[in-house]
């Protein structure tokens, strides 16, 4: 019981208690811990102390431009789909300081700028979102021009994946291959296995340090069957995906069809509000504020979540270059599931249908592809493109 | 070396409800900072020393709505280099340009005995409207941060840093859950100028459009989520004709809902 490290790949299993044996340990190892709790009507991504924050016996309803919480009939911790905002928040937070100076007589001093690189341990994080923090990796990391501070806190970075028992009406990892079963990127991966009056965990040891750190944790061997079970879990998750999304030649597709009339529909719908950016877990664009303060003396540049939706977003000299929604709504779409495919090597969509939950007026990026899709001038044809 | 002269702040004020200047002065230790880099001369509101000008940066608060005040705003502007609305009445002419969707001498002869006494223009305009402008802040008040880093900026010679885009960013920059998609709650966010931090939203209620639009809204696609989601069309006329009611798109898609 405890103290066998095992191998990578090696499964075991862990009650109830295990979990909060595993949650102390890495608390007690310094690490800050974020995973699901209740709050604001969602199930957000937050600090846990223990089990007893966990979302137990709830589940969330996600359709298009909808979000409900309700009780699950069990108690299960990981009951459902994903949170409203993704891991990304706390890899790449929000708003950020690049560097500040102070005004010393004539001189300008550059000071110093304290990179804020928490140890996070990550606790629920779906197959969807591993996929999701591998392409910011190599946004952020994977280029000639590196974000430290992005490293620094993925370097430090702890991660128990948990394979989905629950699939949102708005999920398409199955489509975009990404999911239910997490796949590699994690040092722990649990399935909840919640059968009888039985509440366990089969437990995937993904990294050596993952290994270490769970030799600590009251387990017992994995059966055959537990396996068999744990399975069964994912593959029924798979077959209940609320969305699917054709990726056939989807790159020849969008990049071939810049003037197809779904942009004028899908742009008299569309708020240009940036949500469907805000919450996408892969979307990474930033812009950079620059302030000074009342007396002069002072200055810093901050960097902060931006959106290929807002008019400021592409604006030069002279004036935005996507003034019109349906080209900001295209630049978006085709970045995402073609473009990137060019400047990344696949596609910048995992399937987790936050775009799709997350907009105020429930436009589907999924049903955007079939529309293109239904109507669409033959790849090999280039058309001219157009604002 | 003699020190460089200050730069000459003016405050003004026209038809409005003070809570703009009032955001001036809850600027606390900035107000004191501000002191020390510009020199107040003229700010009513504060002080009954006032200086003449010329200025160099006046905030002008208040919508026109009076003959005089139109001529007044022609002098304010003549003598200010650097003219700076500051609030929604200022910036889109306010609550008070209710009056341009009625007969505002219906208005009089119910408040008053006798309009003998009554000067006042049929509408309520914007400061640019009647001058040229070189920057219009958003809000009812305004957000005092907002007003530190314009008055920052024009000190600098900078451009301010403030978007002119949705509150549903700021939403997600705070880690505010929707309230539009969480709870159902109509909310004006998605077409809403940024400025505020999302205040209505983190306290669970749906943003009311104090900031006025953001730039080129979808107030028709915002409308139409509206209905689905139980507002009726008086209610969406209504919610498009509070502080920014002259303002467009706003004014427009008021004018396409209603009994």
């Amino acid at each position: 019981m405890g103290g066998h490290v095992l191998a990578i790949g090696a499964k075991a299993m862990m009650t109830r208690d295990g979990l909060q044996a595993l949650i102390e340990a890495l608390l007690s190892r310094g690490y800050r811990l974020i995973g699901p709790r209740l709050g604001e009507g969602a199930i957000v991504y937050d600090d846990i102390g223990g089990i007893a924050d966990l979302p137990a016996g709830w589940t969330d309803r996600q359709e298009a431009g909808s979000y409900r919480l309700e009780r699950r009939a069990d108690a299960a911790f990981f009951g459902y789909a994903v949170g409203p905002q993704s891991w990304k928040r706390f890899l790449h937070p929000p708003v950020e300081r690049l560097w500040q100076a102070r005004r010393e007589g004539d001189e300008l001093a550059i000071l110093p700028i304290e990179i804020e690189t928490p140890k996070f341990a990550f606790l629920g994080v779906r197959g969807c979102e591993l996929r999701a923090i591998q392409i910011q990796d190599r946004v952020f990391t994977g280029g000639s021009q590196v974000d430290v501070a992005y490293g620094a806190r993925r370097r430090g970075n702890f991660i128990v994946a948990v394979n989905c028992g629950t699939a949102g009406g708005t999920c398409f990892c199955v489509s975009m291959a990404s999911g239910p079963k997490a796949k590699g990127g994690f040092d722990l991966a649990l399935t909840e296995l919640i059968e009888g009056g039985a509440h366990e965990f089969l437990v995937e040891i993904g990294s050596a340090t993952g290994a270490d750190l769970f030799a600590g944790i009251p387990q017992r061997t994995a059966s055959g069957d537990d396996i068999a079970a744990a399975e069964a879990v994912v593959a029924r998750t798979a077959r209940e995906m609320g969305r699917t999304l054709d990726n056939t030649g989807i790159k020849e597709l969008l990049q071939g069809n810049p003037n197809h009339p779904r942009w004028d529909t899908v742009a008299s719908r569309c708020l240009t509000c940036a949500n469907c950016t805000m919450v996408c877990p892969t979307c990474f664009c930033t812009t950079v504020e620059d302030g000074s303060d009342l007396a002069g003396a002072t200055a810093a540049r901050v960097r902060k979540w931006d959106s290929c939706f807002t008019l400021d977003f592409s604006f030069v000299h002279g004036g935005p270059v996507r003034s019109e929604p349906r080209a900001r709504y295209r630049q978006w779409m085709t970045h995402k599931l073609a473009n990137w495919i060019d400047q990344f090597g696949k596609s910048g969509c995992v399937g987790c249908g936050r775009c799709i939950t997350w907009c105020p007026v429930g436009i589907d990026i999924t049903e955007e592809v079939a529309a293109i899709r239904a109507n669409a001038r033959t790849a090999g044809t280039p058309e001219k493109g157009g604002a | 070396m003699a020190p460089a002269r200050r730069p000459r702040l003016a405050v003004w004020k026209f038809a409005s409800c003070d809570g703009c200047q009032l955001s001036l002065l809850d600027c606390e230790d900035d107000i004191l900072a501000l002191a020390e880099v510009v020199e107040i001369a003229s700010f009513p509101e504060a002080s009954s020393a006032m200086s003449k000008g010329p200025y160099d940066i006046s905030l002008v608060e208040g919508s026109v709505t009076t003959p005089h005040d139109a001529m007044r705003i022609k002098k304010v502007r003549r003598q200010s280099r650097h003219l700076v609305t500051i609030g929604a009445c200022a910036t889109a002419g306010g609550i008070q340009a209710l009056r341009n969707f009625a007969d505002v001498d219906d208005f009089i002869a119910a408040v008053y005995a006798t309009s003998r006494y009554i000067k006042t223009l049929a509408t309520s305009t914007p400061i640019s409207a009647h001058v040229p402008v070189d920057y219009e802040l958003h809000g009812c008040p305004i957000d005092k941060t907002q007003l530190i880093e314009v008055i920052s900026a024009f000190l600098a010679g900078r451009k301010p840093a403030i978007p002119n885009q949705s509150v549903c960013i700021e939403c997600k920059q705070r880690g505010t859950v929707c309230v539009m998609v969480a709870r159902g709650t109509p909310c004006l966010g998605p077409v809403t100028h940024a400025g505020c931090g999302a205040i209505c939203p983190s306290f669970r209620r749906g943003c009311y459009g104090c900031f006025g639009p953001m730039a080129r809204p979808n107030t028709t696609a915002l409308a139409r989520e509206w209905r689905l989601l139980g507002a009726s069309e008086t209610d969406i006329q209504r919610v498009y004709r509070t502080f920014n009611a002259a303002t467009e798109p706003f004014k427009t898609e008021s004018e396409a809902h209603g009994d």
